[in-house]
């Protein structure tokens, strides 16, 4: 029998991506040495396609086709464009970081320093001879992943924060990536670390600029909460609706640290978020939460590995996906118990409900247990919006459309009402609400 | 004065089978309807033809509500000309407010009807008036609706609505259901405190005993799919006593 043996083959342009832009990447030497080291996995990998099982339903070279070349430092223009949408987005009270086609724009962000909480940007840290390790600031080492290696190769800024060990600022800090260029990408990677005992939220939000059209956001978060340190983590992604949003969070969880995250993906056409957490210390506990909320043609994948390394730690994940016309929701969970893992707790609930008939939602579970005494459950269910709630709303006065739309936002309410912060939480619900409006 | 809710003739199917066989009502505002008959007779089955539920084919006759063509409109828009149906099995909703559908459904009537929205502390008033006088707790109005409800509770709840949005006609599709006596006790009373001459009432029931609490104007025998008999508040007695077989051959 003849097998034909499958290379990932990556055309002429791909490389291209990296030639081009190499000079204009931030930092020398062992920077460059790293971007390149990357630039070669990634050439070697190519994009991930169906047949690499972590990426099976979400197959970029059919979505993704091509990198698209990367976006140029914004000009005046462009940090107009973004003030339009920055002043619509504004979180409340948020200390905010924003980043325009992947560079940091200082003219749009909050700059003024708060006790406890120290500000940086990648590129002049990548820049910096006098930080030694500074090419670690692109190293990645708790997962291996084409695009996490593009993302390396291709960072142009990002934000590098720090929260000092009992801090407890009282603004959350928002990062907002803003598109303004049509079929560029933009790269970035930030960093945020929380010392011991300290307590931050950190806001991610993906939009663009009115009119933007076939960008690529590539983005990768790297988070550490130290022991006993409380993080909020929430991601809002409503990228344009041709757009596409790569992105990874990569966590490390300490000892009796709390974790709790909420990603909403209402944007974007092709959507990718792949969080890796590891619990690296006891009394540990996370929530990873999420909501998709999609129609028209769009493909949203959220996929979580959960590394329960230590004994004693709780994990809770609960994703609801709403799904209309002939979009495409994927969720992958997986759990990972290692063998000195005894006393874990992992739970995964994941909802489906689909508005139509050509919606699809595809959900994979997965649990590896190498513990014998623990507790781990998951469970899935796929459905339609339940007929007698419809008519029994429609019976009382509400016409179909907003039936259905009280019965999405209850079904996406209690992935909502896990987010603690009353102000977050609001935020979220206005963005689902929004959704529904536009839905008509 | 034409009638407020007019069956002609009506010819309901479900799925292939027909329930309703030429089935005639008339009922004028002001008046109180019972409707009785054993299981099967199509009585739920009418309730949900004249709310509009979805997976009834209509093959012959009409219905009239205020003259106009019941059966061309939405379920919404005949709950905003004034038609309520009270549910036998209201369901449960998880994550909807209760408050919050109130107001939903009280504000989305209103607006069809052309009429200005409620304001919140007007909303809040009027609820807290009604929930009262039907001892409705204020903490159940803030659950989803009707989840963790009991029985009681729910029709309450249904009474509840009845009262808030005013509707025209009421069709209660046995109330009594699952209800015990007292529980039967207080949701009668609520119905009855909306009884006027601008508003009428077709209460189904499979059995007199709800009719001691809601004394009908007319009750009408329904067998096979048809009215078999109509009479006075007294043929309702007279049934307790003799049974439904008796119309059986009738029906046939």
């Amino acid at each position: 029998m003849n097998l034909a043996l499958v290379k990932p083959t990556m055309d002429g342009a791909a490389s291209d991506v990296f030639t081009v832009a190499r000079d204009r990447l931030p930092g020398k030497g062992p920077v460059a040495e790293v971007r390149q080291a990357a630039f070669d996995d990634f050439i070697q990998k190519g994009l991930p396609h169906r047949r690499i099982e972590e990426w099976k339903y979400t197959d970029l070279r059919v979505l993704l086709r091509e990198v698209a070349p990367l976006a140029a430092a914004p000009d005046q223009a462009a940090l107009d464009r973004a003030k339009e949408v920055v002043t619509s987005l504004d979180v409340n009270g948020a200390h905010r970081l924003v980043l325009v086609d992947g560079t940091f724009a200082p003219q749009l962000s909050d700059t003024t320093s708060e006790s406890g909480v120290t500000v940086q940007t990648l590129r002049a840290m990548l820049e910096n001879a006098d930080i030694a390790a500074r090419a670690d600031l692109l190293r990645t080492s708790v997962a291996s992943d084409a695009m996490i290696s593009l993302n390396a190769a291709m960072a142009t800024d990002g934000v590098v924060i720090d929260v000092a060990e009992n801090a407890a600022p009282g603004k959350p800090i928002h990062i907002v990536h803003i598109a303004t260029q049509s079929k560029a990408a933009a790269f970035t990677r930030s960093l945020v670390k929380v010392a011991n005992g300290a307590r931050a939220t950190l806001i991610e939000s993906f939009v663009a600029a009115d009119g933007t059209a076939g960008y690529q956001a590539h983005d990768s978060v790297v988070l550490w909460a130290g022991n006993g340190a409380d993080v909020q983590h929430i991601r809002l992604v409503e990228d344009a609706r041709d757009a596409a949003n790569i992105a990874t969070a990569i966590v490390t969880l300490g000892e009796r640290t709390q974790y709790r995250a909420f990603n909403l993906t209402s944007g974007g056409a092709v959507c990718r978020y792949q969080a890796f957490l590891r619990f690296g210390g006891q009394n540990t506990h996370a929530d990873v939460n999420g909501v998709s909320l999609l129609n028209g043609r769009q493909h949203a994948d959220t996929t979580l590995v959960l590394d329960h390394a230590v004994p004693h730690c709780t994990s809770n994940e609960v994703f609801r996906a709403v799904v209309d016309d002939s979009a495409h929701s994927v969720f992958q969970g997986r759990i990972n118990v290692h063998p000195d893992a005894q006393k874990t707790d992992a739970r995964m609930m994941t909802r489906a409900l689909l508005l139509s008939d050509e919606a699809e939602a595809d959900n994979k579970p997965e649990l590896e247990i190498f513990a014998d005494d623990v507790q781990c459950g998951h469970g899935a269910t796929t459905g339609a919006l339940d007929d007698s709630l419809l008519f029994y709303l429609r019976a009382r006065g509400l016409p179909e459309k907003e039936a259905q739309a009280l019965l999405i936002q209850a079904f996406v309410g209690e992935a909502m009402e896990s987010i603690a912060d009353e102000a977050l939480r609001d935020v979220a619900i206005a963005t689902a609400e929004r959704w529904l409006a536009a839905r008509g | 004065m034409s009638a407020l809710l007019e069956v002609r003739n009506l010819q309901v199917r479900v799925e292939e089978r027909e329930i309703l066989h030429g089935l005639s009502l008339t009922v004028n505002k002001g008046e109180v309807h019972a409707i009785m008959g054993p299981n099967g007779s199509g009585k739920s089955t009418l309730s949900h033809v004249v709310a509009g539920k979805p997976g009834y084919e209509v093959t012959g006759g009409e219905i009239l509500f205020k003259g106009e063509d019941l059966l061309k409109m939405d379920p919404d828009e005949r709950a905003a000309k004034g038609v309520f149906l009270a549910f036998q099995y209201p369901v449960e909703i998880p994550g909807v407010a209760t408050m919050t559908f109130l107001r939903t459904a009280l504000n989305a009537q209103r607006k069809a009807r052309g009429e200005s929205e409620y304001s919140t502390p007007d909303f809040l008033k009027k609820v807290r008036e009604v929930a009262a006088s039907l001892n409705i707790p204020q903490e159940m109005l803030r659950r989803g609706v009707n989840v963790g409800f009991s029985g009681g509770e729910k029709k309450r709840n249904e009474v509840l609505q009845m009262a808030l949005f005013e509707p025209s006609l009421c069709i209660l599709d046995e109330m009594d259901s699952g209800l015990d006596i007292d529980a039967l006790r207080i949701a009668a009373d609520g119905v009855n405190a909306l009884r006027s001459s601008e508003r009428a009432m077709v209460v189904i029931t499979h059995y007199q005993r709800l009719l001691n609490y809601i004394v009908p104007d007319f009750v009408h025998v329904m067998s096979k799919g048809r009215v078999v008999k109509s009479g006075g508040k007294e043929l309702a007695l007279e049934l307790e006593e003799s049974g439904y077989a008796q119309f059986e051959d009738q029906a046939a």
